[in-house]
């Protein structure tokens, strides 16, 4: 269920073609209602169906919050176990793309606080592939969150079947002097910012962290204690940002292998400007990186 | 109060300076106080222009004001139980001037000279982002805003360039906006959608969201007794979101002086009315509230609909419910080609048959206030209007980076 999902083909043609595959039936366009929406496929997931409903952007999800944070998320727990909620619901986060202030929002991270939810955040077509396929089997409530700056992106996926499970991150690119941790399209700054280091005669291990929760603390760790030197890029604005909770992680449990502060890179505090050279110097960028790393640890 | 206007007393000559004319355009005249003066018993079909058209004769006169009578299916009345009953509803006949007729048109020109650039601008990667434009709808625009009067409030989504002008903001200031400038109306921290002005909250993006915000704003109003009310709009896909249904019901029980108004131009997005909406009779949803249908391409309908509701909703009686029935030329936005849910024999129709601004040129020349050459010369200054206003989008500077942190808090005292 979603709005202009079927005829139209999806806001991002994302379910182009997926009407005629799967017929009305399965494939519902709906009013533009999203409390109803999240909340019907709550509903109707009580009642024994495993319902995928979209959420044009994760900007608009604001307008179902309630049926995410209060009902999905919190049903099973207080029916003890009663009843369960196999709901993914599928969003568009990120911005980017001069969509102005209410239309470029990144809230996954407020949906990785809650208890009961889970949240994933790929990067990559593969990555996108193997946690949908996990996050339909799986008989909890998620928050599928896929980046509108990476539909473009194509990558290899293989013929025979494969998923990835949540909570294990991808180390995308293997190094010994520095951790970059990052998730979503930062993923792929972090990539950029590697190998600007590498041009420096540094060795940069970027950890995607692919899901936000659960999300894999071991590997990160691991890192971590190899490297001794690590920063955490996401898009989201840096105050609240789940870039917090991992640093916090970080120095808790590995402070003693940690050459210097856990750096943070994140969205400045600003609503996302319309006007494009205001809106870039406001999303995390590669030269961000490096000199955040150059302000922790000199390097 | 506004002052009332200087009328000239008798025939105007069309040869005068017509685009001066054209572009003095006083709103908020209210139909109803239009006081005497000379007028000439025309009716709606006049032999005079017919015999200057056959006869090739070149030099038209016009009159300053026109009675029209306006067919009984522009209106549909919903009665409710909330306010006082609508009675038959607005009137019929009314009395229009050359100079409001010609300031309506110039308007309904420069907002669709402003969509068809805009839409250049944006193929050429000026303009970025979203754009949404209204070419098809510029009737219930301009219909709309010339019924109201200075401090009428008015809030409305995201298809808003053409409002964003009715309410006062410059065609130039509009297209720097969305080209991103300094020198647009946000200071290019908000682009197409977030665009505002005085009395004019918007320019909004959230659908449905505006609603409650227009309750607001009415709510306002009233406590402080301004006599104003807010004109509150949304669309035909927006009229299914929860929290208009709740703004509903707060208008209602307090007696806001609210005017919800629902362009209904058929689709939201790429879902038809009647694929979203198991009433699409917009003018009905209020329920309680009492609602009143309009053919949404006749300007004239549109005012003379707007001025009754705004004097039934100041009168005390609470809000009400108007549908604007029209039509979106256009895609949903410039990501949309508009072909994929609709058929191009029905878009070529309604440009055939319903375009606002060919009937407000068809009304202006039957009623003898306008001749050709003032609706070609209006035009063509409309053009040269939105020319000059890509130019200066061109020039015009990018915001300054400490812009990036500018305006996020204030405070009234330093």
């Amino acid at each position: 269920m979603g709005e202009d999902i079927g005829a139209y083909g999806g806001a991002y043609a994302v379910t182009r073609g997926f009407l005629d595959e799967f017929g009305p039936e399965r494939i519902m366009d709906t009013p533009i209602s999203e409390s109803v929406i999240v909340g019907a496929g709550v509903g109707s997931a009580l009642a024994g169906l495993r319902p995928i409903v979209e959420l044009m952007t994760i900007n608009f999800s604001l307008v179902a919050i309630d049926q995410i944070v209060n009902h999905a998320a919190k049903l099973r727990y207080m029916s003890d176990g009663q009843f369960s909620v196999p709901l993914v619901i599928r969003t568009v986060t990120g911005g980017g793309g001069q969509l102005a202030a209410t239309h470029s929002q990144s809230f996954e991270n407020w949906y990785a606080s809650v208890p009961g939810l889970k949240v994933a955040v790929p990067a990559t077509p593969y990555d996108a592939l193997g946690l949908f396929r996990a996050a339909m089997k799986d008989d909890n409530p998620i928050l599928f969150a896929e980046h509108s700056l990476l539909y473009g992106m194509r990558g290899e996926v293989p013929d025979e079947w494969y998923e990835i499970p949540f909570g294990q991150a991808d180390i995308k690119r293997k190094g010994n002097d520095v951790t970059i941790v990052a998730y979503s399209r930062m993923t792929h700054v972090a990539l950029q910012a590697a190998a600007m280091l590498e041009e420096k005669g540094r060795q940069a291990e970027v950890i995607d962290l692919r899901t936000l929760r659960p999300w894999d603390k071991e590997t990160v760790l691991e890192s971590v204690r190899k490297t001794n030197r690590v920063v955490v890029v996401e898009e989201t604005w840096k105050t609240g940002g789940f870039s917090g909770e991992i640093a916090s992680t970080i120095q808790e449990e590995a402070f003693d292998d940690l050459d210097g502060p856990v750096a943070r890179v994140g969205g400045l505090d600003v609503p996302a400007p319309y006007n494009g050279t205001l809106e870039a110097a406001a999303i995390p960028n590669s030269e961000r990186i490096i000199k955040a790393l150059s302000d922790n640890y000199g390097i | 109060k506004t002052p009332r206007p200087h009328y000239q007393e008798g025939r105007q000559d069309a040869t005068e300076t017509s685009s001066a004319r054209a572009t003095s355009f006083v709103p908020g005249i209210p139909l109803y106080r239009l006081h005497s003066f000379p007028l000439l018993p025309l009716h709606l079909k006049t032999l005079s222009n017919s015999a200057v058209a056959t006869s090739g004769f070149r030099r038209q006169s016009t009159v300053t004001s026109a009675r029209f009578t306006l067919n009984s299916d522009v209106y549909k009345l919903h009665e409710g139980t909330t306010g006082a009953s609508l009675g038959s509803g607005p009137p019929l006949e009314g009395e229009i001037t050359r100079e409001e007729m010609t300031g309506m048109y110039s308007l309904m020109a420069a907002i669709r000279e402003l969509e068809t650039k805009a839409g250049d601008l944006y193929l050429e990667k000026i303009i970025r982002g979203f754009l949404h434009r209204c070419n098809g709808q510029e009737a219930s625009i301009v219909g709309l805003e010339s019924a109201l009067t200075p401090g009428d409030e008015l809030i409305t989504a995201y298809r808003c360039h053409g409002y964003t002008h009715t309410r006062g903001v410059s065609v130039k200031e509009i297209m720097a906006e969305l080209a991103g400038k300094a020198t647009g109306c946000s200071k290019g921290k908000g682009g197409s959608m977030h665009l505002y002005g005085p009395h004019y909250y918007g320019g909004n993006g959230i659908v449905g969201a505006q609603v409650p915000l227009g309750a607001g704003i009415a709510f306002t109003n009233k406590y402080n007794e301004t006599g104003k009310i807010c004109v509150t709009l949304y669309g035909d896909g927006a009229a299914n979101q929860g929290q208009v249904f709740e703004a509903y019901n707060m208008a209602a029980l307090w007696k806001l002086p609210c005017l919800f108004v629902c362009e209904n131009n058929l689709y939201g997005m790429g879902t038809s009315s009647t694929r979203s909406s198991a009433c699409p009779e917009y003018y009905t949803r209020g329920h309680y509230i009492p609602g009143i249908w309009v053919d949404g391409q006749n300007v004239l309908a549109v005012r003379t609909a707007t001025q009754w509701c705004a004097d039934y909703i100041r009168a005390g009686n609470g809000p009400l419910v108007m549908e604007q029935f029209t039509y979106r030329y256009y895609g949903h936005s410039m990501s949309d080609p508009g072909k994929s849910y609709r058929s191009a024999t029905e878009v070529k129709g309604v440009r055939e048959t319903r375009d606002p601004l060919k009937k407000c040129e068809e009304l202006a020349l039957e009623l003898n206030l306008m001749t050709s050459d003032e609706i070609k010369a209006i035009k063509k200054d409309a053009a040269k209007t939105a020319e000059e206003a890509v130019e200066f989008a061109h020039s015009s500077p990018h915001p300054p980076p400490a812009d990036l942190y500018a305006h996020i808090w204030w405070s009234r005292t330093k």
